[in-house]
């Protein structure tokens, strides 16, 4: 099953709409909550990332029997650093982001921590990809 | 501890969840950032925040957070209260700082999650 939500550039009010829709799919799907709270954590804060830094982006949701993929692609500035980008502490977030509470240089790292894979690619100028996996139990 | 005692306690008032105030709260993270709060995993967690926004709902329904105490004398904006009550979080509002709130529920056997 596929889910594709847009992501708003600079919109804050609905910066985890799409998590939140998603969140609800994955509740109807019977999904362990404990999962569903690692994906919709990873998700979100990749919303964020693209609502903060990007010029929009959308979210593209496979779920399937033994996985959830969820694929963050936005146009924007890209990362020219990937590797500094994942080290805790490290942003180029702007004091709009840091009143709402974001922007200390986490969301990357949390999203490794809840995802059983992450691969980020980048070109500048250009935008950002994120793809996050979580496998899913055996049923049964 | 229920959380109709924290009000109690707090001073609070209670904003959205009027019938949730017999729910157990076990322990509590204090945190005006929501990647912190992203990072916590515990249930029956009450968030002490100052940070008034539509995002510090956001961040509870993502982290299955479903009581907030809003320090600081800050005040739910109708948005926050609307997306609380749709998911079922409690809010209370108190006119304390967040170290003498915190200091109110450690002394009143309140955990912190680390």
């Amino acid at each position: 099953m596929r889910f594709e939500y847009n992501i708003e550039s600079g919109n804050f009010t609905k910066a985890g709409d799409a998590s939140s829709s998603f969140k609800k799919i994955l509740k109807q799907l019977n999904v362990d909550p404990q999962i569903i709270k690692r994906i919709v954590v990873s998700m979100y804060e990749g919303e964020v990332n693209i609502v903060a830094h990007a010029n929009g982006g959308k979210v593209i949701c496979d779920v399937d029997t033994s996985r959830v993929q969820i694929k963050l692609v936005d146009v924007g500035p890209g990362i020219p650093d990937i590797e500094k980008a994942m080290q805790a502490g490290y942003s180029t977030a702007s004091a709009k982001v840091r009143e709402m509470g974001f922007g200390a240089g986490m969301g990357l790292q949390n999203i490794k921590n809840n995802a059983d894979n992450l691969i980020i690619s980048s070109k500048v100028g250009v935008g950002t990809t994120l793809e996050i996996i979580v496998n899913l139990p055996k049923a049964g | 501890m229920k959380l109709r005692e924290i009000a109690t306690i707090l001073n609070a008032e209670v904003v959205c969840g009027h019938t949730k105030l017999e729910r157990e709260v076990e322990a509590v993270f204090a945190s005006d950032l929501m990647s912190d709060v992203l990072t916590i995993d515990s249930e029956k967690l009450l968030l002490l925040t100052g940070l008034v926004n539509i995002q510090t709902i956001r961040t509870s329904e993502m982290s299955d957070i479903k009581n907030i105490v809003l320090v600081r004398n800050k005040k739910a904006t109708p948005d926050m209260i609307a997306l609380a009550e749709e998911n079922r979080i409690v809010i209370m509002q108190c006119s304390y700082s967040m170290y003498k709130t915190s200091g109110i529920l450690f002394q009143n056997g309140l955990n912190p999650v680390y």
